[in-house]
């Protein structure tokens, strides 16, 4: 590449060829693509370059924060008292729900050890500010405030006070990335409220949901709540996700095609819950004794006369 | 220093490396603002590293590319080497095309951009789609057609420092 230049380049020391260096650039970032896409080696190195981005990426969230505050100063009193007064109702509406919930809980601690079954574990849970949204457009993530400093972890289920927003997918020192629930490559295990069949739940993009897997037949209505189901030992049972909007039941596909939103406010900002770890329950005991063998190997069975 | 076009004859001052790293540094700072899903919001790192790569190959070229790169795939939180692989290729092809783009008026410069950006942000498509990820509509491919339209204003600020003489001297020709 030679240009007419100011300081003529000197003759012996111009650097490997544009193609050559193309090549090794080209092939180098090829090997960071397939080293975080296969392998995942490489999150230490994101942590501590996210950490160190994380006063920029502050400042440079202010002038959106600003925008949007200031819509909120104009937006004004009349929308802060309405809002106000929704929540007044709203409070006193569950107050009896509320009220009872306690004694319910001990009721159903005390039934649960008549009937000899793992009692119920409480939910307790971490508030988190939603920061920002990735700019990713490829993925529908967001960051939150709080990272493994404050006891976050990688695969706590993230809610808000309508239903369950997403998981946590890669935790940094002072932020967590949560991944949606309407990514494309989130999944839920969820049942239905109504009849409690079980499904699983995937994001779609832009506030969608679609149900997978269920035959054509199914008895899923519209309007359907579609609740956690528990069974992947990340999500607590019960927690709300989901309403059913449209099901089409054409017989040439071979699984009913089931859309659906979430009930929360997922790609909303504001608050949200990131809750606790769930103790995930012992294996039952022929399966336990399974996944022992290859562990002891052969040595173990030896020992046994 | 620019190099001969057909439109100006104009000579520059040598341009100042620590000029580049700014403004190389506030396009970063400006793809940091989470606009969200916004549509039409311009790549900056890209545009000035197509910029700087056109004006100066000598100076700009491959290896800022992919140190840029890997800063917005961590910035962005999306797959390590997706932005560095877009943006390598395009600080190739904009400093191999350097000579030919700068000897056209600015407008038709700007067209010559166009097809960069938008390859770049092919390069990005494909390499999020292969590992699964969401296509995130075509209004995305908007942010190529902004930046290009800001071609314009972009260069006399970007060689602003450049048109400055060092001493002012009203008896001198240029």
């Amino acid at each position: 590449m030679s240009v007419v230049g100011h300081s003529p380049p000197p003759f012996f020391k111009r650097g490997p060829a544009p193609l050559a260096r193309l090549f090794f650039f080209a092939s180098l970032s090829i090997g960071l693509l397939v080293a975080d896409l296969r392998f995942h080696t490489l999150e230490w190195a994101r942590s501590a370059a996210a950490t160190a981005l994380l006063p920029a990426q502050r400042i440079a969230s202010i002038p959106v924060d600003a925008v949007s505050d200031l819509a909120g100063y104009f937006g004004g009193m009349a929308k802060l008292k309405a809002e106000n007064d929704a929540l007044r109702r709203d409070k006193l509406a569950q107050a009896g729900e509320l009220l009872r919930q306690q004694q319910l809980e001990q009721e159903n601690l005390h039934l649960r050890a008549l009937l000899d079954m793992r009692a119920r574990q409480p939910a307790k849970g971490r508030l988190a500010d939603i920061v920002y949204a990735a700019r990713d457009p490829f993925s529908r993530r967001v960051i939150i405030d709080k990272g493994s400093q404050a006891g976050i972890e990688d695969g706590q289920a993230v809610i808000d006070e309508l239903g369950v927003v997403g998981q946590v997918t890669r935790t940094y020192p002072l932020t967590a990335e949560v991944t949606l629930l309407t990514d494309k490559d989130q999944a839920i295990p969820v049942q239905v409220q109504r009849n409690g069949l079980r499904a699983i739940l995937a994001g779609a993009g832009a506030s969608a949901l679609k149900l997978r897997f269920l035959a054509p037949n199914t008895d899923v209505k519209v309007g359907d709540i579609l609740v956690t189901s528990g069974l992947d030992a990340v999500y607590l049972p019960g927690l709300p996700v989901a309403k059913v909007i449209k099901i089409n039941r054409d017989n040439s596909f071979s699984f009913a095609q089931i859309s659906c939103e979430p009930l929360a406010g997922v790609e909303r900002h504001g608050q949200v819950l990131v809750l606790g770890r769930r103790i995930t329950p012992p294996l039952p005991p022929e399966r336990a004794a399974e996944s022992k063998v290859p562990a002891k190997g052969k040595k173990a069975r030896r020992t046994k006369p | 220093m620019m190099q001969p076009t057909n439109s100006s004859r104009r000579i520059l001052l040598p341009v100042k490396i620590w000029f580049i790293a700014f403004t190389l540094m506030l396009a970063f700072f400006l793809n940091l603002i989470p606009f969200g899903r916004l549509p039409g919001i311009p790549d900056w790192v890209a545009l000035v590293l197509t910029f700087w790569c056109v004006h100066q190959p000598l100076k700009v070229s491959m290896g800022v590319a992919f140190v840029l790169g890997v800063l917005m795939d961590v910035a962005d939180a999306s797959i390590l080497g997706q932005h560095a692989l877009a943006y390598v290729l395009l600080a190739f092809a904009a400093g191999g095309l350097s000579r030919r783009i700068l000897w056209f008026p600015l407008l038709q410069q700007a067209l010559h951009i166009l097809p960069l950006l938008l390859g770049a942000q092919v390069v990005m498509l494909a390499a999020r789609m292969i590992s699964g990820g969401e296509f995130p509509g075509l209004a995305w491919f908007l942010g190529s057609f902004v930046a290009v339209a800001l071609w314009y204003p972009l260069t006399y600020l970007l060689l602003l420092p450049q048109f400055q003489p060092e001493e002012r001297d009203h008896t001198r020709p240029i």
